[in-house]
């Protein structure tokens, strides 16, 4: 593992530059010969993945900033001047929408597999928690951005989510604070879109960092066995480059779907109409990406419970490396927790969908249902299941796993 | 390859969910009869618009809509690219009047349009507007298709939606529904009570490519000329659109072939 001693750099412009600040030999280390789990599987790619979509919507955000106007009065008609007489500005805005929801996607999937191989877990659970926050900021981002079109949906989504602050102490202050104003208007979107152009670049630290505790403990592996010996692992480079170009090139091909053939598709159309104070649409619903936190806000009759329990909902993830008692890092071989975590998958994909129905009859109970049920997961489920379930038998390293996989193979 | 494989069929699902979208058509308060999609000569992944149609779709719209409806975002040099010539299009332009100004005097003018100019507007404000429409503005169509669920689909059906009087599968499904002075009953807009009266009649219009102006041909046409209003990078857009999938097809199945080649021995 550490045991790859530093390269010798042969050229000496390069020699001279290493010798003052090893940036060469650092990307060595760390992008070519940095031991990766062998046996990792696909799931494994969308981290990678992840990466490119925020490095897609910076580029793109940047040159959609030069040509947008955040204005009240302008703002909406600065978007169809972009989509209408700037080059290939409409395929830069559409990249960056549709982006959106595909960096959405990719990180949920990437959450999803981290919670069922156990990447949280020790020593791993300062990489998770980065992973929250990053996740966090992204949700930060995402709805600033999505304020910034000042459609109809932009304005009244800015209404409601900053009016969540009301039921706290002070709340109508910090609302008054948040808006610069006794409302929703031109002094919010300004500061929006000043916010909505730095958040990104946060997430680009904590990437950073996320990255930097990533490489420090390594990846995680469907077994959940840490690398032990050399043969455990295969050099990132050509093996696990190769390996996320392919499905990079997957991701683009889904993203350039939407983007050339349905841009709209995950746009709500009322958002073609410009704010309107004046007018309040009949369903105010936000994008796909955080239906199930706000079903999980609507189910609570009492408002200030409802806005504690949907950060609650994002919070609880940050506790999850000490809510999941188990000694057995991978659902691999955990039969019991395999069925639980499906549940909960079942459970959020219902969420999101209550998220995009009207708060009224059957939606709220399913709602009430489907919230509670969601905290009895991390809560109840996962500290009991870790003392009481019955596990198989780990593998005693990943190289020896892969070769009785081998065997078998063979003599099949 | 399991994971290959789960991944494969999630992303099957999300194309899945994609096509069926159109599917369901439901119209202004889901009671009456259903929208009825239409054929498009832009739908789909080799759609393009017909110039023909484009500009008979102008035609009506110069005809009738223009005088209450503004294509805001929009210049007269755009329709070149429905087919009108550089001297058709002055000409075009040349009937309509825009404000200018201020001269040397200080004072704002009127003159006669240039393919560089905006499309004129009908009302000089929104107050204007209301108060010749009893008491709501037009709504601006270069962005209608994008801003109503099934597009052109929603603006075809809505034109020829219009009832003489209350059907009776509206007042079954409310009984206390009664159609407000100065409002007309559509079947497709949303709570029926629509403040436009019905604008498509037979005879109403002469297409100068001698097409018979049926109001299904009119409706037809200026939805699509609106839906070219609303997306008029669609074919720029579908074309590049096309070589794009087909380079990232060839190009992930060729960086798929050489990953199992490299992986060959290391599994």
């Amino acid at each position: 593992m550490s045991t790859t001693p530093d390269p010798v750099w042969s050229n000496r412009a390069i020699k001279w530059f290493d010798r003052r600040l090893p940036l060469f030999t650092m990307m060595h280390k760390e992008l070519i010969v940095y031991p990766t789990p062998r046996n990792i599987n696909y799931w494994w790619n969308f981290g990678s993945l992840a990466g490119v979509a925020l490095v897609i919507m910076i580029l793109t955000g940047i040159f959609l900033a030069m040509f947008y106007t955040p204005h009240e009065d302008m703002a909406f008609a600065s978007i169809e001047r972009i989509m209408r007489e700037v080059n290939y500005g409409w395929l830069i805005r559409f990249l960056h929408m549709n982006g959106a929801s595909m960096f959405f996607a990719v990180v949920y999937i990437h959450i999803l597999r981290g919670m069922y191989y156990g990447s949280y877990k020790a020593p791993r659970e300062l990489l998770w928690i980065i992973g929250v926050v990053i996740y966090i900021l992204m949700m930060a981002a995402a709805f600033l951005g999505y304020v910034l079109p000042w459609g109809q949906m932009s304005f009244w989504a800015a209404t409601v989510i900053t009016s969540l602050v009301t039921p706290l102490p002070f709340g109508e202050t910090i609302a008054i604070w948040l808006w610069g104003g006794y409302s929703v208007d031109n002094d919010t979107l300004k500061r929006f879109f000043s916010l909505h152009y730095l958040v990104p670049f946060l997430i680009f630290a904590f990437v950073f960092l996320h990255l930097w505790a990533l490489h420090t403990t390594k990846s995680n592996n469907p077994l959940g066995v840490e690398i032990k010996k050399p043969a455990d692992t295969l050099p990132f480079h050509p093996y696990f480059t190769v390996k996320d170009s392919v499905t990079l090139g997957a991701f683009l091909f889904l993203l350039c779907y939407f983007v050339f053939f349905a841009p709209n598709y995950f746009n709500h159309s009322i958002n073609y109409v410009m704010a309107d104070p004046l007018v309040t649409p009949e369903h105010i619903v936000p994008e796909w990406y955080f239906l199930p936190f706000y079903a999980i806000l609507r189910a609570i009759p009492d408002k200030l419970m409802g806005v504690v329990l949907m950060f609650a909902a994002i919070l609880v993830w940050a506790a999850l490396p000490w809510l999941d008692t188990s000694k057995v890092r991978s659902g691999r071989f955990r039969p019991t927790f395999r069925i639980f975590f499906w549940i909960f998958v079942a459970d959020a994909v219902l969420l999101t969908y209550l998220g995009a129905m009207p708060a009224e009859g059957i939606y709220v109970t399913l709602g009430q249902f489907a919230t509670a049920w969601y905290f009895i997961h991390f809560l109840v489920v996962l500290p009991i299941l870790g003392k009481v379930e019955k596990t198989e038998p780990v593998p005693e390293s990943i190289s020896a796993a892969v070769s009785a996989e081998h065997q078998k193979e063979a003599s099949a | 390859m399991s994971g290959l494989k789960g991944i494969i069929g999630a992303a099957a699902v999300a194309v899945g969910l994609v096509a069926g979208a159109p599917a369901a058509l439901a119209a202004g308060g889901g009671h009456g009869p259903e929208l009825k999609h239409q054929s498009w000569t832009f739908d789909g992944l080799f759609g393009r618009y017909s110039e023909k149609q484009l500009r008979r779709g102008w035609e009506v719209y110069e005809g009738i809509c223009k005088s209450c409806h503004t294509l805001d975002y929009m210049h007269y040099r755009n329709l070149e690219q429905i087919g009108y010539t550089e001297d058709e299009v002055k000409e075009i332009a040349a009937r309509f009047e825009v404000q200018d100004g201020p001269d040397e005097w200080g004072d704002m003018f009127m003159r006669p349009a240039t393919p560089l100019d905006g499309f004129a507007e009908p009302y000089e404000n929104d107050a204007i507007a209301m108060l010749a429409n009893g008491g709501v503005v037009p709504p601006n169509l270069s962005v209608i298709t994008r801003a109503r669920d099934h597009g052109a689909d929603y603006v075809y059906n809505l034109l020829l939606g219009y009832e003489d009087e209350v059907p009776e599968w509206a007042t079954e499904a409310d009984p206390t529904f009664s159609l407000a002075p100065g409002k007309s009953f559509n079947t497709f807009f949303p709570g029926y009570a629509i403040s436009m009266p019905q604008q498509l009649f037979e005879g109403i219009l002469e297409y100068s490519d001698g097409t018979e102006a049926t109001p299904e041909q009119m409706a037809k046409d200026v939805s699509a000329f609106l839906q070219w209003a609303a997306e008029p990078e669609l074919e720029e857009r579908k074309g590049l659109g096309r070589m794009v999938l087909l380079f990232l097809i060839v190009l992930t199945g060729v960086l798929f072939a050489y990953k199992r080649e490299l992986w060959k021995d290391a599994h």
